[in-house]
């Protein structure tokens, strides 16, 4: 009863001055959940892209066919009537409208143009029933999370009557609780005949839900492969990097580990706009020289919060709490105070916090430390460039050159630009938010060994990440958040998955 | 990565040509340079193209001495607007109170000069200080306080086209003092009498142009100092020929009529002095970086509400020089000077590349943008076109300019 529900052949796209996919093939089968994985630039969005029919017949070569008939989608609309619905990465609701708004948009429930609210808002009560989201239809969207938001989602691919659901990282957001509520969902649509494609980098959760694995690499089909006892994790990845990745951590030199170099103590910090909620309460914390450490914590325990807090307090309202560099009280209460005082925060957000998307890469990278290459404030552009050219070279910043807008970089690429500039501070501190976000394994590598230099080079490294294994893998020592109280204190040594977690779900004392 | 991708080419969005297995030939070099410099030169193209359009439809008047100086001072105080606007806008903002302002600064100047008896040198000083007040008084509400500029400065163009009318209390003042006036509408001194040749104007050409020639050589070698890719010789030679030769020609068509008008020495300097502190200033980097992306700038360090004190601050003394100019111009103060001139500055800066959403444009290309605009103008009212189909002509360029823009530019992404 297997049979196929889609089958594209020789998909080539080209832009201009590169291809992105050549020749790719890909088979998907009816009831199936399909996955396909790649390293970032590998060309899995644009084959989905092509699916759905942002790029329309024409712009490419080859064929598709969705059940047995010949497609050539003229765009989204034309996709979606054939039975296709793409969810991407960026969430595409409209914040300030219900869900149930937003479920029927562009696809109203109305009668010559007259929308029939009674049958809107019962029909939408039934497809959240059907994607288990409990709130109410009338709900804005700007105020449920982005858990739910993307239930919303999937909800009005299924008002269209979807066969095909295609998710572009769909757990890329979320939490632990809602990626396994969003995955348990998406095996229960297979129950309803739904077939799925999902494009993720996370395996542990392709290898939990997928039937069938295809891996893209630089644009071309590389295997198909079927889940099953025998297939490991290791084995997708050496299909997407090309090669065996039998350490996904870079070892661990024996590190002189110093004196404490940085601590904060007794911090906390106010909701800015609730402000009986304590969203980082009385945390105290020791980094020594030398020492790389992390902080787990799920969604919401105020990682990010506090380590924004801390650097300039940039979130929230501040309560009380000191900074140390070694026995000596800093100040942050600015930005620059604490660039001044050798703190650097590379944050989890490069998009919108870290980088402006306009600049080049030389810019990006100067911006914190202009003074220091300008003389009575005239930026000498020359050695700019010569700063830019030396990261490029030590970083291995993948770009043309380093007047390459970073906008255009990979996001690998991005995050090596994220760290050039805050090492031209030349901090003693450094924080950072999920410094691999997004980012492909081999490029993850990269950046723990640059991480692990740091440390080599007697820096205190602050590690934030929701990646448990990451932490595990690169962290002297660890500590755990939740609720915006330190619940724990684990040492390398002892640190496995299971007692974070325990740590990280721990209660309010 | 590293260790696996042996060419670097594989990276698809970071090198787009990196594929292509032979060096670029001249004719790639020649189109990837007019690519990347579009925005640039696109603008100095259609702004020559108009030039030479009207010179053909007037007959040659356009290009006369007597018209071309006559441009320089029709539009030297929406030139000058132009300038602050575009760094206004590259900063995220817009400030739409930039005409009252001017008209109130007018009206200042007439109150302060003429009937109080102020000199004029210290009533303009008074003037200019008072342009930057205003813009801290605006700045402040759109800094610290979280404003829109929008809302701040039509406010503001409420509030200061009112005050203008209350100053004046309906009436104009004129003449204005004959300092003033000469600003606006005087030259640089005659040395010696009937020349075929204004030579003061004949010198100061000669040594703008020499400085020019020196300024790019030198810009050249510490390039190759520094070890960066630089155009070949003989395109470097080609564009100091061509410098030279349209400085010349302008020298010299200046010289023949009255020599260099005063507003276009100001000018002159102003644009310079203005696209250093934009390019090769930490501040101009800073507020390229708060319009760009805001949020990243504050956390690389960057006092965004100091920088976006200091653009609005920076914007009410433009606005206040552009007042003084206008009122030396028309040798009065009057209450409805100013009028509309923020919607002709914003136009310029639109026209000459910058984007609503900041972050980009530059002071160059304001300049260009206004002389557009300002040749629009002249020659469509030489031709006798009424003041009606000239505005509708001035919007349809608005429109195309930007739109010629964002087309780019979606080309350009993906």
């Amino acid at each position: 009863m297997t049979s196929t529900l889609l089958e594209m052949r020789g998909i080539t796209k080209r832009f201009p001055g590169v291809t992105a996919l050549s020749d790719v093939d890909l088979t998907v089968k009816a009831g199936a959940i399909h996955a396909i994985c790649g390293e970032n630039g590998a060309g899995k969005s644009t084959l989905m892209k092509i699916l759905s029919g942002v790029y329309p017949h024409g712009d490419y070569d080859g064929e598709i066919r969705f059940d047995d008939q010949v497609c050539e989608f003229k765009g989204i609309r034309s996709s979606e009537r054939a039975g296709i619905a793409i969810i991407h990465q960026e969430l595409a609701l409209v914040p300030y409208l219900s869900i149930a708004e937003n479920v029927f948009l562009g696809n109203e429930l109305s009668r010559r143009g007259v929308i029939g609210w009674d049958k809107t808002l019962i029909e939408a009560q039934a497809l959240l029933d059907r994607v288990g989201l409990r709130e109410s239809p009338q709900t804005r969207v700007a105020d449920i999370g982005v858990g739910k938001q993307q239930l919303v989602e999937i909800a009005k691919a299924l008002s269209k009557k979807v066969r095909l659901l295609i998710l572009d990282e769909p757990t890329a957001a979320l939490n632990d609780s809602d990626s396994r509520h969003l995955l348990d969902l998406i095996v229960d649509l297979r129950k309803q005949g739904i077939t799925s494609i999902i494009i993720s980098h996370k395996l542990n959760e392709v290898m939990q839900v997928a039937d069938t694995i295809t891996i893209l690499r630089d644009g071309h089909t590389i295997e198909t492969m079927t889940v099953n006892d025998e297939l490991s994790e290791d084995r997708i990845v050496r299909g997407m990097v090309g090669r065996d990745l039998t350490h996904r951590f870079p070892p661990r030199p024996q590190r002189d580990i110093g004196e404490v170099a940085f601590a904060v103590s007794n911090w906390t910090v106010l909701h800015p706009i609730d402000q009986h909620r304590k969203v980082v309460d009385d945390v105290s914390l020791q980094v020594r020289a030398g020492e790389i450490v992390g902080i787990a914590g799920l969604m919401g325990a105020g990682r990010t919060e506090l380590a924004l807090s801390v650097f300039g307090r940039s979130y929230g309202k501040y309560v009380s709490g000191k900074v140390f560099k070694g026995e000596k009280e800093i100040s942050t209460r600015t930005v620059s105070d604490a660039i001044r005082n050798g703190i650097a925060y590379a944050t989890e957000d490069r998009k919108h916090l870290g980088l402006n998307l306009m600049d080049s890469i030389a810019e990006s990278i100067t911006l914190p430390s202009l003074r220091k290459i300008s003389k009575r404030w005239v930026v000498n552009q020359h050695e700019e460039s010569g700063v830019a050219e030396r990261f490029r070279a030590s970083m291995r910043i993948k770009a043309s050159s380093v007047s390459a807008v970073t906008g255009k970089l990979s996001g690998g690429n991005q995050q090596k630009v994220v760290l050039s500039k805050w090492l031209f501070t030349d901090p003693d501190v450094l924080i950072l938010d999920e410094p691999t976000r997004g980012i492909d394994v081999g490029a993850k590598y990269e950046i723990y060994t640059i991480i692990n230099e740091l440390a080599a080079r007697g820096k205190a490294v602050l590690v934030i990440s929701s990646e448990l294994p990451e932490l595990i893998g690169i962290c002297d020592r660890i500590y755990a958040l939740s609720q915006g109280q330190l619940t724990g204190e684990v040492a390398q040594a002892d640190a496995t998955q299971e007692t974070l977690m325990r740590y990280m779900m721990k209660g309010r004392a | 990565m590293t260790t696996t991708v042996e060419q670097p080419s594989q990276t698809p969005e970071a090198q787009p040509q990196s594929n292509k297995p032979t060096p670029p030939g001249l004719r790639q070099r020649v189109s990837s340079f007019l690519v990347s410099h579009i925005r640039q030169s696109g603008m100095v193209v259609a702004l020559a193209a108009i030039v030479l359009l009207f010179q053909v439809w007037t007959g040659g008047i356009l290009l006369k001495p007597l018209n071309v100086t006559n441009i320089i001072q029709q539009n030297g105080y929406i030139l000058v607007l132009a300038i602050g606007m575009v760094i206004v806008i590259i900063s995220g903002h817009i400030d739409l109170s930039v005409g009252s302002i001017a008209g109130f600064i007018g009206a200042m100047s007439g109150v302060l000069m003429v009937r109080n008896d102020m000199p004029w040198l210290l009533g303009v000083a008074v003037c200019v200080g008072i342009g930057a007040l205003i813009g801290a008084w605006q700045g402040f509400w759109i800094a610290y306080v979280g404003i829109p500029s929008f809302i701040v400065t039509l406010g503001g163009m409420l509030v200061f086209r009112g005050a203008t009318q209350y100053l004046l209390e309906g009436q104009s003042i004129a003449p204005m003092p004959h300092g003033l006036e000469q600003v606006s509408s005087g030259f640089l001194p005659e040395l010696g009498a009937n020349a075929v040749y204004h030579w003061p104007t004949v010198i100061l050409g000669a040594v703008v142009t020499v400085a020019a020639v020196v300024v790019q050589v030198r810009r050249r070698r510490s390039q190759i100092r520094y070890g960066q890719e630089v155009s070949s010789t003989a395109v470097f030679v080609a564009k100091c020929v061509a410098i030279i030769a349209s400085l010349a020609a302008f020298t010299l068509l200046l010289a023949s009529y009255r020599g260099v008008p005063i507003v276009g020495i100001i000018l002159v300097v102003l644009t310079i002095v203005y696209a250093f502190v934009m390019r090769n200033t930490v501040l101009g980097r800073q507020v390229y970086a708060v319009g760009g992306n805001s949020a990243a700038a504050r956390l690389s360090g960057v006092r965004n509400q100091r920088v976006t004190l200091l653009v609005f601050v920076n914007m009410g003394i433009l606005a206040a020089v552009a007042g003084l100019l206008f009122a030396a111009r028309l040798n009065s103060a009057t209450p409805q000077a100013g009028l509309n001139f923020e919607l002709e500055a914003i136009a310029a800066a639109f026209i000459g590349g910058a984007s609503s959403s900041g972050g980009v444009g530059t002071v160059f290309g304001a300049i260009v943008g206004g002389l557009v605009l300002g040749v629009l103008n002249n020659g469509m009212s030489i031709l006798g076109i009424g003041s009606d189909v000239q505005q509708v002509i001035k919007g349809l360029v608005l429109l195309a300019a930007v739109g010629f823009d964002v087309y780019n530019r979606r080309k350009g992404g993906r």
